[in-house]
């Protein structure tokens, strides 16, 4: 699955939309990922998972820097996300589904936030990026 | 109880002709193979055709509608959608993998539409929603 022009572009304009609250973004997708998919919690046993808390702040920003690298270097997000991927398949190991979950709260939270910005195109173009992403993430699992 | 609470306060400021049809319009640009079941509805060649189609948003308001059957029923979703499975088996053919990606669409919808008033608790109350009736439409296949 790869990623047209125009796709791509809309993926970068709404993104310079995106980072500026990029940790809030961070911190709400994550909230609603717990709350609506509280098996993804299995994953975070040593965190403070509290609305607010740093820790799920922390994260989210984690989260949203990848996300940024990978948008800033959107024409080869494998060699940019080459070490976060094998973190995901030897460590972290991760289960493919909850990238899926995790990129539909994502979507949630900067629809939220820009519904105007967020047309049908852009929609589909960020839905595509996101799949790309993890399918990044989790293409050394086996 | 808090659940159907979120649900219904939701819901009853859903414009539901112009939800449905953004929510099936969605589903058809950003995942582009459900257009397989619509052959019928003409021209689907453009974002801007398929925002644009008559016959999407009538069918849109058509399936929103439904939901607002599920939405009165809470306690009583599998009997009424039993005969909707059945269609949606032996006459439409539709995939229930569809019905998980209407319902995750809607959300979305939904999510710009409240912003912030579509909190990580409305967010888990709509999914399992959706989750129940994609459920309950694919119960009757065989």
């Amino acid at each position: 699955m790869t990623l047209t022009q125009a796709e791509k572009a809309a993926v970068v304009t709404i993104w310079a939309k995106v980072a500026t609250q990029a940790d809030a973004i961070g911190a709400e997708s994550l909230e609603r990922l717990f709350s609506s998919y509280p098996q993804t919690k299995t994953y975070f046993p040593h965190f403070d998972l509290s609305q607010g808390s740093v820790q799920l702040r922390g994260h989210g920003s984690k989260v949203m820097n990848a996300i940024g690298e990978a948008v800033k270097n959107i024409d080869d997000i494998r060699s940019a996300l080459a070490k976060l991927s094998e973190l995901h398949a030897y460590i972290l190991r991760v289960d493919p589904v909850n990238f899926k979950l995790l990129s539909h709260c994502i979507l949630c939270s900067v629809a939220a936030r820009y519904p105007s910005d967020f047309t049908p195109e852009v929609h589909a173009a960020w839905d595509k990026f996101l799949s790309s992403v993890s399918s990044v993430l989790t293409e050394k699992y086996r | 109880a808090e659940e159907k609470q979120l649900i219904t306060s939701i819901w009853s400021k859903v414009n539901v002709e112009e939800c449905g049809a953004e929510a099936l319009a969605r589903l058809l640009i950003v995942y582009p193979w459900t257009q397989r079941f619509f052959s019928s509805f003409g021209n689907l060649s453009s974002p801007t055709a398929i925002v644009g189609n008559p016959k999407v948003r009538a069918h849109g308001k058509k399936v929103l509608t439904s939901f607002g059957e599920a939405i009165k029923n809470l306690d009583n979703i599998k009997t009424t959608y039993a005969k909707l499975s059945e269609l949606h088996c032996d006459k439409l053919h539709v995939d229930p993998e569809n019905f998980r990606l209407l319902g995750d669409i809607l959300i979305i919808v939904l999510a710009s539409h409240f912003a912030r008033d579509f909190t990580p608790a409305c967010q888990f109350a709509w999914q399992k929603l959706v989750g129940v009736v994609a459920h309950a439409l694919a119960r009757k296949y065989h």
